[in-house]
């Protein structure tokens, strides 16, 4: 099977190296046509006039902080049940990404709060559970720094996100379960879409646009984690010829 | 089309200052984590060459 042969980072590294190239054109390529669509084609809103387009940064960044987390959690406990190394290397790639993205949903947001609500933040379910998120990442993220030994770092980390991933379905739903100032989903899997189509098309070109950039970018990090943490030369390409080298750690 | 000048396009319906701090702020974001990326790639590069090469501290460092 081909998936258990690039289940060894030996194996992934190279593997990741030619993706990259590939995502991040797709990238550059859907954000140049969801920009266009969302400044040039999308009418303005009949309610909050331009300042909507917010939208399309707004929702974007804000369903990947939320879906990342939810692979990232997938990849830590991948990592526990398996014991798996690259599971725990794809788990520490993806927290830095998803944490900015976090960020860029409560930045954008308060930009979009501001002029519609008339405050930059309100204490809010969807808002609140959303800066819990970042905390969570932030969390993820020194868990790993603050230990030294490798495995205790991944497997304490890897607890912490698997824990907190009851978070993302509590913001996902927080503006139905509670009477917030977030307005609700505009897009939604049993009603459909209360958005105009191409308002909707743009909407949906950037989230795919922020997704390949985000899996071009954890890629690369993974990458670097590989190196950083076993300086296998092996993996290269290009030094593959060169004897095998000793694990670091 | 909606924009009658550029200088229309730029106001955002009186809304430009959020819309681009929103945009430009996002860009900015991507462009910082993927130049932090490529930094931290020639970084992590050069420390495993200098493991192979020297394999001592000194020469690493």
């Amino acid at each position: 099977m081909i998936w258990s042969k690039y289940s060894a980072p030996q194996a992934f590294y190279p593997l990741a190296g030619r993706l990259i190239p590939w995502f991040a054109t797709v990238a550059v390529i859907l954000m140049v046509v969801g920009l266009y669509m969302g400044f040039f084609v999308a009418p303005t809103d009949f309610q909050q006039g331009e300042s909507y387009r917010i939208i399309f940064v707004h929702v974007p960044a804000a369903w990947m902080s939320m879906f990342l987390y939810v692979v990232m959690a997938v990849w830590a406990g991948v990592g526990m049940g398996l014991n798996a190394r690259l599971s725990f290397m794809m788990a520490q790639a993806i927290a830095p990404t998803g944490a900015m993205f976090t960020f860029l949903a409560l930045l954008t947001g308060a930009m979009w709060g501001k002029p519609t609500w008339g405050a930059w933040w309100v204490w809010d379910a969807r808002l609140t559970s959303e800066l819990i998120l970042l905390f969570q990442y932030a969390g993820v993220m020194l868990l790993r720094t603050s230990i030294d030994d490798l495995r205790r770092a991944d497997r304490s980390s890897a607890v912490f996100a698997l824990v907190g991933v009851v978070n993302v379905p509590i913001i996902y739903y927080s503006v139905q379960w509670w009477n917030t100032l977030h307005q609700g989903a505009s897009v939604s899997m049993a009603t459909g879409s209360k958005m105009a189509a191409t308002m909707l098309m743009a909407m949906l070109i950037m989230t795919i646009a922020f997704w390949m950039y985000s899996i071009a970018v954890i890629l690369a990090r993974v990458r670097c984690v590989m190196v950083e943490r076993e300086s296998l030369s092996t993996w290269d390409e290009k030094a593959a010829a060169m004897p095998q080298a000793v694990e670091a750690r | 089309m909606q924009w009658g000048s550029a200088s229309e396009f730029f106001a955002m319906g009186g809304y430009g200052l959020y819309v681009w701090t929103s945009f430009i702020a996002t860009a900015l974001c991507m462009v910082w984590e993927v130049m932090a990326l490529w930094r931290r790639r020639v970084a992590a590069r050069a420390e495993q060459r200098a493991a192979l090469l020297g394999g001592t501290d000194e020469t690493a460092a």
